[in-house]
């Protein structure tokens, strides 16, 4: 990797979000960034990597915007008043060469508030992703649409509505303050764990993105607990993920091969839980780290685990929760505890409801209402992997129903 | 930047109706200080009162003829009930106050639209 392919992966989201806090305009931020890398490609080559590449790229980014609206004529106040405030920070004139604006000043790093602008709740939960992979992910606009499934033009007009919204209701660039945090941080924290999952599902390329946006997001928080709840989260269960399939086929926990575990990463998650535990941390992303740090331990306590889960359960107050809290309650203490936790649930239309009380009412010996269960589980699944894993456990049962 | 805030009551209970006299006098407290408190934001230039959608009447144009028809454009419950304007610093200090607004938390809403600068 070159000098400049380095810079580009680790000081493009911050260069452009400081043009972002910059200009208030995403386009010309965006315009102005790509200016910049093209200015590095040219000349560090020739005149060398400056010190500071980062400081380099903001100052050329500044300088490039200022000239893109002096040329287009746009309100000569807002040029004075940017361009003033250029030279404050930079200490330099406009005119002044690139290379003599070996920045003196560090430009703050303003990611986070990047985040929370790309993530307000006034903007719809799709614009949000998307706008989040674009600008701190660095995902073209075609690479959005197509792990989303919809077409390119589609996602383009989503992020120019998105774009275009923040400017028009002026939602402000900032972090949040502390009374408007712990809403805000949550829709946040629920972005990149979507992004994640929407990964976790087969787009390594997106998990990979949404761990470097919690990375990011635990060290510009570093006193939040849930910040690096997320990523002992996202860490524990990326560790598995070569031991998730197996020919294509999903391999359930109880029947991954450990060795396929990525232990560098389970020990990086269980640090970051550890960081989120010494904050004294009992969130729900603090919580389900926990559990997931149970689930690749050898023997699994499921007592504990159970406990968690039912802690998660108050905190959430999700069904779904409660049906792992079962799942667990049946492996410490029966399968016949497990279902009555089972059918207090209103889940009907949750195919792993369905699928969990086959498989306990299995291990009961009751093959025929485990049959009946499969069945209806068959019925709701919709991912063609997990619909093969059901029927190859109804296949197991059906011969004893023969007989 | 300025903004607009649109005030749908859609269930909120208004004086003067039997759903009204339902809530306890602290309920009905809590109402009027919210308004006193809006009416007293500087920020804030108040709308005119607007009487009940019910006493709306919607017109329309088609082929030059002038069509009207009793009621508000939208249904009765989701009609406007009021507005104001609000000068604020930006979009999260507008749906501050707009989280006030008593019909925003007594099943109505209240919809900030910010407005053309100049």
């Amino acid at each position: 990797m070159t000098t400049l392919e380095r810079a580009y992966r680790d000081e493009r989201g911050r260069v452009l979000a400081s043009l972002i806090g910059f200009l208030g305009d995403f386009d010309l931020a965006e315009e102005a960034t790509q200016e910049a890398f093209a200015a590095a490609a040219e000349r560090w080559p020739r005149d060398g990597v400056p010190g500071s590449p980062g400081n380099w790229l903001v100052t050329t980014a500044r300088r490039r915007a200022i000239d893109r609206l002096r040329r287009e004529r746009v309100g000569a106040e807002k040029v004075r008043r940017l361009a003033s405030e250029a030279s404050d920070a930079a200490s330099v004139g406009t005119d002044v060469e690139e290379d003599a604006m070996e920045a003196a000043t560090v430009f703050p790093d303003e990611r986070l508030e990047l985040l929370f602008t790309c993530c307000h709740p006034a903007l719809a939960l799709d614009a949000q992703v998307a706008l989040t992979l674009r600008t701190l992910g660095g995902l073209t606009t075609r690479e959005i649409a197509a792990a989303f499934l919809v077409a390119e033009p589609t996602m383009s007009q989503r992020l120019v509505r998105a774009k275009r919204k923040i400017k028009a209701a002026a939602i402000p660039f900032r972090v949040p303050p502390d009374h408007l945090l712990p809403e805000r941080l949550a829709a946040v924290l629920a972005v990149v764990y979507l992004i994640f999952n929407r990964g976790y599902g087969g787009r390594e390329d997106l998990a990979a993105e949404a761990l470097q946006l919690a990375r990011a997001l635990a060290e510009l928080m570093p006193d939040e607990p849930e910040a690096h709840g997320l990523l002992a989260l996202m860490l524990l269960h990326h560790a598995r993920r070569e031991a998730r399939f197996r020919d294509g086929e999903i391999v359930l926990l109880d029947e991954q091969d450990p060795r396929l575990w990525d232990e560098g990463e389970i020990a990086a998650g269980r640090d970051e839980l550890d960081r989120a535990l010494a904050l004294r941390g009992q969130g729900p992303y603090v919580v389900q780290a926990a559990i997931a740090s149970l689930h690749v331990s050898r023997p699994r306590d499921w007592r504990q685990i159970a406990a968690l889960y039912g802690k998660l359960g108050r905190l959430t107050g999700s069904p779904v929760v409660e049906l792992n809290r079962a799942v667990a309650v049946a492996e410490a203490d029966g399968p016949e505890a497990g279902l009555a936790l089972c059918d207090g649930l209103e889940l009907d239309g949750y195919h792993y409801l369905h699928s969990t009380r086959a498989e306990l009412l299995r291990r009961l010996g009751r093959d025929r209402e485990a049959a009946a269960a499969f069945g209806r589980a068959l019925e709701l699944v919709e991912d063609e992997a997990e619909r093969r894993l059901l029927e190859g456990r109804l296949q197991n049962l059906q011969p004893d129903l023969m007989e | 930047m300025k903004y607009m805030l649109l005030i749908h009551q859609g269930t909120t209970p208004l004086p003067g109706t039997p759903e009204w006299d339902e809530l306890s006098a602290e309920e009905q407290g809590a109402v009027y200080a919210a308004y006193q408190e809006i009416n007293q934001d500087p920020r804030i230039v108040s709308g005119e009162r607007m009487q009940e959608p019910e006493t709306a009447t919607t017109v329309r144009v088609a082929d030059g003829q002038t069509l009207t028809t009793d009621g508000p454009f939208a249904e009765t419950k989701e009609a406007l009930g009021g507005y104001f304007f609000l000068e604020a610093d930006d979009l999260d200090a507008a749906i501050e106050t707009a989280a006030k607004v008593p019909a925003a938390r007594f099943g109505g809403a209240v919809e900030v639209r910010p407005l053309v600068a100049g």
